[in-house]
């Protein structure tokens, strides 16, 4: 009975168009936000920050940024890691040069300078599609990671090329480096994400999202009704980078405070973040929140379970754990193939035709 | 599926302090392309500690409690184990691995837990006056650098000024630690170094044999490790590389990086800062107390290898500093700090180590507030194919301290004033 538009009436065209239609969907998205801003922060302890919190809402940004490429756009794209990587070195290389400047407005530089180089490796997108392109933006994942562990320069000449975020704090409370508090950090990541989150709503849903929409759809046709495939592509690929510099800073700066390109950044992240949006859902805000959280708190709600509850041997564990998240992503994608968005688009279905179904 | 969450989460805190043991986390791996080399060294590690327990009751009567987690070599496996595991009172980390090492160094230190990477991690850590609570004794990579050198000079007369040398490495903060020092050695013996970086993992590395091929250095030098070492031989002997001239850090001279390539192998040489086999009395105890009482950690089929008994060396230099911890407090439980100062004033003598069933096993060293290092001390181990062992050829030989010094004060002072570290001992 709660779940309806019946009785919510709109009286505006703001309203009309607003995100969230239903008021139960409305309510429960402020409770939400009061919840991750004013609960979580006083409860939350170094393990739950760390081991989940932080890596959630990072990789969460990233695939936002990737799902305005490939759920919105449709450019398929497999340089996510290098993109991280240029967020990371630019805050890095920021940091260090500009002590002091506030580490908030390092990020977001961070977040420009990777839309910058994602345009330049976006420009091969107006003239080649779908695997090409994937190849075009692999040779840009793998040409970023050589470049960082190549040039000196981008790790100030440290003798083993790893580089490490000195400390540093907004209004005197430290975010990075060492000495940091599990709910600094976590509230920090947190308001990047919730402005992703928000920003990234409300280009996809304006001319700039219908787009972008247009493009992936049909690109002639787009063409044809008056859409620039030059603007719009090349808008794509600077949001997504920016926001998937976001996520690269937040990553090397506050959540691992010392990464090495290699490592941190290879094809496998580019595949990890990929997934999350598959798995997500496609073109879908939402998605990428949950196909985020699927494949960062599954596994180590697995590897709990099984080590911790269960006592199991962690070799075991840890190739149990392979399996039965990639058994899960296959049962998943053929239960529903547009990802857990769409699982819950219908269950929201379902919810305001009950309990009289047609 | 949500009782399950539940559960574990549960589990997790209530699992928190359980102070009464002296816990030592294992951040182990046992999966992945380095597990090769993780499985042993784990071994080691949790049969000592479980020899401990069995026939001695622990450390001055206090059990011990080893928390394995597995990192699967990833740093941010790693920072999870680690948050996962120092509510439980953790005592040390020995993550055996330099790039975890690398994250837990800030961390650890604001936390007040001592780090022990053996041959591993952060080389200027040995200056213990700016890593209070980062050890790595008994010796560290730039040692393993210049006792390579070293060896290469003896087994030249003392001139190495024509010959070409070249070092192939793991593409990481751990491959790229010896450079450094090389380079230095270089202007000093008048050697010319070729550097040849191999991405990780390091299956594919024909092109960098194809090089070694067409340059043809008298020696190769090498630091890999997981499955780059038995890529890495396979490949030296495709090329027909003389095997007595390809010497490998103490992390590439395991028996699993050998034993792929077969009797081709033979005469392959690994550095190493402790003795190696099976032939001392401390395994007629592990296999009284552990193996034969079905408590080996893993298949139990590890025992005698290099990196066992590398892991073994390991717990015992843990448990011997939170020994002489417990004599200096006079007390059995420990805590971090504790722990700390006792590593910091750990002595091992010849007859300590024979007392623990180790005659002769590794060099003596005194660790102090201004060395966290050792003495440096490292030997030469062959490998012999036919008996399929590994014998040290050398004695114990020290590293060039007048080369290796200077960088150390250098990397740990810049480290310093990063962090707004004040040097000091107190």
């Amino acid at each position: 009975m709660l779940y309806r538009e019946a009785g919510d009436f709109k009286t505006s065209y703001e309203d009309d168009s607003q995100t969230f239609p239903i008021r139960f969907d409305r309510l429960a998205f402020y409770a939400a936000l009061v919840v991750a801003f004013g609960i979580v922060p006083f409860v939350i302890n170094d393990y739950w920050a760390n081991a989940v919190a932080l890596p959630f809402l990072i990789y969460a940004i990233a695939a936002i940024g990737l799902n305005i490429l490939v759920g919105f756009c449709g450019q398929v794209s497999l340089g996510t890691g290098g993109f991280m990587a240029v967020g990371a070195y630019a805050t890095y290389k920021l940091m260090t040069a500009f002590p002091e400047v506030n580490i908030f407005f390092h990020v977001l530089i961070a977040g420009g300078i990777t839309a910058f180089v994602g345009v330049l490796f976006g420009l091969p997108s107006l003239r080649i599609k779908g695997f090409y392109l994937a190849v075009a933006t692999l040779a840009a994942q793998f040409f970023l990671v050589w470049l960082f562990n190549r040039v000196p320069w981008f790790y100030n000449y440290s003798a083993s090329g790893q580089i490490s975020a000195p400390e540093r704090t907004v209004v005197g409370v430290p975010v990075t480096g060492p000495h940091t508090e599990a709910w600094a950090t976590y509230l920090f990541c947190l308001v990047f994400l919730a402005g992703s989150a928000l920003i990234a709503r409300n280009l996809t849903r304006g001319a700039t999202g219908r787009k972008w929409m247009a493009i992936r759809d049909m690109d002639i046709a787009a063409e044809i009704i008056g859409v620039n495939p030059l603007r719009a592509k090349l808008s794509a690929f600077a949001v997504s980078s920016f926001f998937i510099g976001i996520a690269g800073a937040l990553f090397f700066s506050v959540y691992l405070g010392a990464v090495e390109v290699g490592e941190a950044f290879g094809i496998n992240k580019s595949f990890l973040v990929l997934f999350m949006v598959i798995i997500g859902g496609l073109g879908r805000i939402f998605g990428s929140l949950a196909g985020a959280a699927f494949l960062v708190l599954l596994p180590v709600l697995l590897k709990n379970t099984l080590v911790g509850t269960l006592g199991w041997p962690t070799d075991l564990a840890a190739h149990l754990e392979i399996m039965i998240v990639g058994a899960l992503i296959i049962v998943f994608l053929v239960a529903e193939p547009h990802g857990l968005a769409q699982l819950w688009r219908l269950t929201k279905e379902k919810l305001r035709l009950w309990p009289f179904p047609h | 599926m949500k009782r399950l969450f539940a559960s574990a989460v549960v589990a997790t805190l209530v699992a928190g302090p359980a102070m009464a043991d002296l816990v030592f986390p294992d951040l182990s791996y046992r999966t992945g392309p380095y597990a090769a080399n993780g499985i042993p060294f784990s071994d080691g590690y949790q049969d000592y500690m479980t020899l401990l327990n069995e026939r001695d009751g622990g450390i001055g009567g206090e059990p011990i409690k080893v928390i394995e987690c597995e990192t699967g070599y990833n740093t941010e496996k790693g920072v999870e184990c680690y948050e996962a595991t120092k509510g439980e009172g953790a005592l040390l980390y020995q993550p055996l691995s330099t790039g975890i090492t690398y994250q837990l160094i800030p961390k650890a230190t604001a936390d007040g837990i001592p780090v022990h990477s053996m041959g591993y991690g952060r080389t200027s850590a040995k200056n213990g006056e700016v890593f209070h609570n980062i050890f790595n004794y008994p010796a560290n990579y730039w040692d393993g650098a210049s006792h390579a050198i070293t060896e290469i000079l003896n087994e030249n007369e003392g001139d190495i000024s024509n010959l070409k040398i070249a070092l192939v490495y793991h593409n990481s903060a751990y491959g790229k630690e010896p450079i450094r020092t090389l380079e230095e050695l270089s202007k000093k013996h008048g050697y010319t170094l070729t550097l040849l970086p191999v991405d990780s993992p390091g299956q594919e590395q024909k092109s960098q044999w194809l090089q070694i091929r067409r340059e043809k250095p008298d020696y190769v030098i090498m630091w890999g490790w997981g499955v780059m070492n038995q890529v890495a031989i396979q490949e030296a002997v495709n090329i027909r590389y003389p095997m007595d001239h390809f010497i490998g850090i103490w992390w590439s001279g395991s028996e699993n990086d050998v034993l792929p390539a077969g009797e081709a192998a033979d005469g392959y040489k690994a550095l190493t800062f402790h003795n190696l086999g099976s032939d001392y009395p401390v395994y007629d105890d592990l296999k009284k107390y552990v193996v034969d009482a079905g408590k080996a950690a893993g298949a139990g089929d590890q025992l005698g290898t290099a990196l066992y008994d590398r892991g073994m060396y390991a717990a015992m230099l843990a448990t011997e500093a939170a020994r002489t911890a417990q004599t200096m407090y006079d007390t059995k439980t420990l805590t971090p700090m504790q722990m700390r100062d006792g590593m910091e004033n750990l002595e091992m003598t010849e007859a300590k180590m024979a007392a623990l069933g180790l005659p002769n096993f590794g060099p003596e060293f005194k660790v102090s507030c201004a060395n966290h290092g050792g003495d440096g001390l490292g030997a030469v181990a062959q490998w012999d194919a036919k008996a399929k062992t590994w014998s040290l050829i050398t004695d114990y030989f020290p590293a060039d301290d007048e080369v290796l010094n200077p960088l150390i004060i250098e990397d740990s002072t810049a480290f310093a004033q990063e962090n707004n570290i004040t040097p000091g001992c107190n």
